[in-house]
Parts: structure tokens; C-alpha cells; sequence
């Protein structure tokens, strides 16, 4: 206590600092509060190494270029123009809102389908949601190699179906845009049951009470769900969209693997600058810090339509 | 809600829109499973045929030409076993420093718990590739390229908030009375947090482990970008190239998918009750 009116005898001007200073060093004063800190610290020290630090320094790399075997120099926002006016880039920021878009637009509706099916209750409801694990289970590059499988022209069952269905003329994977749709079909099998689980959690805590309520005054089914569920499952539906948007924004797997390297995706882009050619380094880098501002962003919008009846972490 | 239909139409309709998505989630797995044991006459027949006729039979312990292609390479085994090494040193670092992490979230209440919550929360927004050039220059100023670390580090990064959330989960389930009396008894919070918390959440632990496992399991960008050589190089490197190397055995490439792909889905199916309610409860809460 003492120590806090010092404090504040020292620095009447900032009573709001104050309040967050004094409250840590309250926190310091207690034993098991101090241990907190103790304990948190290794996880945010690997946060702050692997996380903020490489960060901070892509974002300084991207005003430079990086070339073998020569001093980095500074070039300003060149590295930016050179890849805004770099057509290659354009079309993998086309492809990957394309996808981010088809996909999780799609997860989404089949998703809280999904959602609302497995909140009812009924026989052999635990086999379905076990079931809707099996997918997620998967490593990304090895559905999309499955997924290949099924499209080759040769003895695929997909490039059976969609020739049967007069879809696609040709061979599917010979085509950049057959294949970024049949990426999204393969995006959707895989991350729509997720979404459905996330949903059905958002569900489940909606109260039952709520429905009978709605019942009694006489709701119907479409009512019940576009006054009640909607509205209360927003939080859930904003977490779900905000993991897959987030997600789909920074595809790579899907696209290398579907494609044999040649779909370009944003993550694609920055990984052949910085991993493959040895000159565009630096372009490269600074498609990731794009990456990553856009994705802060993306989550700003999608935390912002959340609104302040979000339930801060309880 | 358990309410039974009014129509039993909708009844009919309800329960063939389920049998629907089982069988489209289950149906890749069959449909690859089915080509890797057939003989390539079939794997090539159009019109594809549903069920497989003519196996392709290999001497036990393969049983199907396949599987015996693709255990007869060695990079194929030698990708298993890297991707075992990287995803179980991921694992135990992730739950040495996540579990005494997500302790004090889930029991103590300090001034910067919730600020700090949702900081970890954040890491699983971003973008990984955002951080492969600056990792880059500095794992090649370490000279760390082309080693188990080089995939390791960032791969800890992305599965600490996996790790913290479903431990943070699973202690808040347990009742604070034991380690409470434990206190009175005078056991310090280390010592509560050891004898008792974790020896009573070692379901939860488990778990929590086979999910951060199958995540790192499952790491494809760091493991291409900074394994140059099948020395380091996991499975899910190794798995798309063999799209090069065995251009038309698509049985072989079946098999690859196959034998990585089903010890996850046996190990998800058996603790699936838990892994339901560990990965949502970040979402809603």
C-alpha cells in the first residue's frame, strides 16, 4: 500500500497507469500471483523468440534487398511496387480470395447444416460426430494427395463424376481453374465438419428453455432459428469464420500438392521468393508481411462485427 | 434437444442427409484404401468400379504389392521416422512449457491472466508463412538449416496455443478443493501442481499430448522449407514427391496416404469424446 501512494505522489498526471502498476505490484507482492508470472514466462518467451522477433524482422527485411553474396541495402518500399506490379502476385492474391472465399462460404452453410442436425439428438448421433473427426485428423498435403488420386483423368472417380456430369471438358488437374475449385472441394471435405464441431459447441450452450419460450408464443421452426439461434450463436459463428477465413487466407499445402507446385497461392508466392529463386528474397518477404497484415485485418473486421457482447475468456 | 419428428418423411429425410455426410467424410479413405490393393488394370478402369475385385497380393507381412513398394523404400521409412522425431520432440517441449502455462491461467488470478490468454489465443491466427524469411537468415546464421531444429522451433510456436487452450480446458474442470487442501497442508503451488493437478488430469494430458502429436504430425511448410534432404525430411514432404517418383504407380502413392493417414484416425476415433470437447471449449468460452 505504501509503495502504491508513493507511486502516485510521483506521477499524479497518469492515474490510469497507476492503477495497472500498483495492481502488478500487488501481484509481485503475493507469493502465488508472482508464481503466475513465473509460469507463464517460458511459453511467452518462446512467443516473443519465435514469434514477435521474426516478425519485427520481416517487416524491417521488407524495406531491403537481400541478394547472395552482397550487402543488404535499403530500397524503401520498392520491394512492395516490385510485387504489387508483379502480375504472378496478382493472380495469387485472385486465386487465394477465390478460394478463401468459395470455401469457407460453403463450410460455413454445410457446416451449421451440419450443426443443427447433430443438436437434435438422435440414434447414432456420437458415430456421426466421431465420424466428423476423421478428416481434421488428416495432414493437409496428404488429402490433397488423395484427393489427386480421385481426379486424375485415369481410373479417377471425381474425373468420372464430373465428365458424367458434362463439368469439365478436359482433364481436371490440366486446368488452373478446374483445380482451384477442386482444391475448394477438398478444403470443404475436410474443415466443414470442424466448423460443424465449433458450431454445435456455440450450440449446445444456448439454453433449451429459450426454444420452449419461443414455442409457447407460438415461433415457428424458421422463427426459432433466425430470432434465437442465429443471434446467440453468433459469437461461435464469428470464432468458426474468423479460424477458417484466417486459415483459407493463408493456403499452401492444398495448392502445392494439388497442383504439382504450379497453382499460385499468396503462401506460395512468399515460399518460391524466399525458398526457391535466389533474387527475389526480398519481394518475397514482403508478400508475407502482406500476408500478415491483411490476416490482422481480416481478424480486426471479424472481431469488430463480434461487437463487445463477445465473452471475453472467462 | 431429443423432439421427435412430426413427419415421418422428414424423419426419412433427416436421417439420409446424415447417412449422407458419413459416408462423403468416409468415402476418400475408402476410395484411396481400395486403390492400393488392387492390380493397376483396375486402378485405371473407366467407368472406376465401387467395390475392389481383382487384388493386388504381395507375400505376408505386406499382403499387397503397394504396401510392399512403398515399406521396400527406404525414404519412405526413414520420412516416418523423422516425422516421429520432429512431432514427439515438438510434443514433449509444447507440454513441458504449455502445461505449467495453462496452470496458472486455469488457477491463479493475476492482473495480465486475460490480456495474456489472449495473446497465446492470437498465435493460432497467424500466418506461418509470414515468418519463413527472418527464420531463414537466422537458422542459417545458427546453422541450423537442414536439422530436426530447424523444424522443431517453429513448429512449437504454432502448437503452444493448441497445447495451453486443452490443458487450460481440462484444469478447469477439475475441482480446486484437493489442491486447496494440499495448500492448507502446506505444499506450495509447484508442489500442488505436480502431486495433484497433473497426476489427476492425466487423461486430459494424454490427450492433449496425441492432439499436439498429430498437429506437428501434420506440419508440411516448415518441414519444406528447412529439411533440404531425406536425412530430416517427414512424411508429409516425402508423401507429395512421390507423386514424382512413382508417376504412375498410383497404388504406391495410395499406400503412402494410407499408412500415415490411419494410425491418426485410430488414435482420433478412441479418444474422440475428449477431443470433441477439448478443441471447442477455446471457441466458446
Amino acid at each position: 500500500m505504501a509503495v502504491a501512494t508513493g507511486a502516485r505522489a510521483r506521477k499524479p498526471s497518469k492515474p490510469k497507469d497507476e492503477g495497472v502498476f500498483s495492481r502488478l505490484k500487488g501481484d509481485f507482492a503475493n507469493p502465488e500471483r508472482r508464481t503466475a508470472y513465473y509460469m507463464v514466462a517460458p511459453v511467452l518467451l518462446l512467443v516473443l523468440l519465435i514469434g514477435l522477433w521474426p516478425v519485427a524482422y520481416a517487416i524491417y527485411l521488407s524495406f531491403l534487398k537481400v541478394l547472395p553474396e552482397t550487402a543488404p541495402s535499403f530500397v524503401g518500399l520498392q520491394n512492395y511496387i516490385d510485387m504489387f506490379s508483379d502480375p504472378t502476385f496478382r493472380g495469387a492474391v485472385l486465386n487465394t480470395a477465390i478460394f478463401t472465399i468459395l470455401s469457407v462460404a460453403l463450410e460455413f452453410v454445410f457446416g451449421i447444416g451440419i450443426a443443427l442436425a447433430l443438436n437434435r439428438g438422435f440414434t447414432g448421433q456420437g458415430s456421426v460426430r466421431a465420424v466428423a473427426l476423421v478428416p481434421w485428423a488428416f495432414p493437409t498435403v496428404v488429402s490433397a494427395v488423395m484427393w489427386r488420386l480421385m481426379y486424375q483423368q485415369q481410373g479417377g472417380i471425381m474425373a468420372y463424376i464430373a465428365l458424367k456430369l458434362n463439368l469439365i471438358a478436359g482433364p481436371i488437374l490440366a486446368s488452373e481453374q478446374a483445380t482451384l475449385f477442386a482444391a475448394v472441394i477438398v478444403d470443404v471435405w475436410k474443415t466443414t465438419p470442424f466448423v460443424a464441431l465449433l458450431l454445435l459447441a456455440g450450440l449446445q450452450v444456448i439454453p433449451a428453455d429459450t426454444y420452449e419460450a419461443a414455442r409457447v408464443d407460438g415461433a415457428n421452426a424458421w422463427q426459432q432459428f433466425s430470432r434465437i439461434t442465429l443471434p446467440l450463436l453468433k459469437p461461435a459463428i464469428a470464432v468458426a469464420l474468423l479460424f477458417r477465413t484466417l486459415d483459407a487466407w493463408r493456403v499452401y499445402d492444398l495448392f502445392w500438392a494439388m497442383s504439382d507446385r504450379t497453382l499460385e497461392s499468396l503462401s506460395t508466392y512468399v515460399f518460391k521468393g524466399v525458398r526457391i529463386s535466389q533474387v527475389d528474397f526480398s519481394v518475397g518477404d514482403a508478400a508475407a508481411v502482406f500476408i500478415f497484415l491483411t490476416s490482422l485485418v481480416l481478424a480486426f473486421i471479424f472481431l469488430k462485427g463480434l461487437g463487445t457482447e463477445s465473452s471475453g475468456g472467462g | 434437444m431429443g423432439k421427435s419428428f412430426e413427419n415421418p418423411w422428414m424423419r426419412i429425410a433427416f436421417y439420409a442427409a446424415m447417412v449422407l455426410f458419413v459416408f462423403m467424410t468416409l468415402f476418400p479413405l475408402y476410395w484411396v484404401f481400395k486403390m492400393s490393393i488392387v492390380t493397376p488394370e483396375e486402378l485405371f478402369k473407366t467407368p472406376p468400379s465401387l467395390l475392389p475385385t481383382n487384388f493386388d497380393i504381395a507375400p505376408a507381412p505386406y499382403f499387397f504389392t503397394a504396401y510392399e513398394t512403398v515399406f521396400a523404400d527406404p525414404d519412405f521409412k526413414a520420412a516416418i521416422v523423422n516425422s516421429i522425431v520432429v512431432a514427439g520432440i515438438t510434443t514433449v517441449i509444447c507440454l513441458a512449457v504449455g502445461s505449467v502455462c495453462a496452470y496458472a491461467l486455469a488457477r491463479i488470478n493475476f492482473v495480465l491472466r486475460t490480456p495474456i490468454q489472449a495473446f497465446i489465443l492470437a498465435i493460432s491466427f497467424f500466418p506461418a508463412v509470414a515468418i519463413i524469411a527472418p527464420l531463414f537468415l537466422q537458422f542459417q546464421t545458427f546453422g541450423i538449416i537442414g536439422t530436426y531444429w530447424a523444424m522443431i522451433i517453429p513448429d512449437i510456436l504454432f502448437a503452444l496455443p493448441l497445447t495451453v487452450f486443452l490443458l487450460l480446458a481440462y484444469f478447469r474442470e477439475l475441482p480446486a478443493g484437493l489442491e486447496e487442501a494440499a495448500k492448507v497442508d502446506g505444499a506450495n503451488i509447484w508442489q500442488a501442481f505436480f502431486r495433484i493437478t497433473i497426476p489427476l488430469s492425466a487423461p486430459g494430458v494424454v490427450t492433449t499430448a496425441i492432439l499436439t502429436f498429430i498437429f506437428a504430425w501434420n506440419e508440411f511448410l516448415f518441414a519444406n522449407t528447412f529439411a533440404l534432404d531425406i536425412t530430416t525430411q517427414p512424411a508429409t514432404v516425402i508423401i507429395p514427391q512421390f507423386a514424382t517418383t512413382y508417376t504412375t504407380d498410383f497404388g504406391a502413392q495410395a499406400a503412402a496416404s494410407i499408412v500415415v493417414t490411419l494410425p491418426l484416425v485410430a488414435l482420433v476415433l478412441i479418444f474422440q469424446r475428449r477431443i470433441v470437447s477439448g478443441l471447442t471449449a477455446g471457441a466458446v468460452k
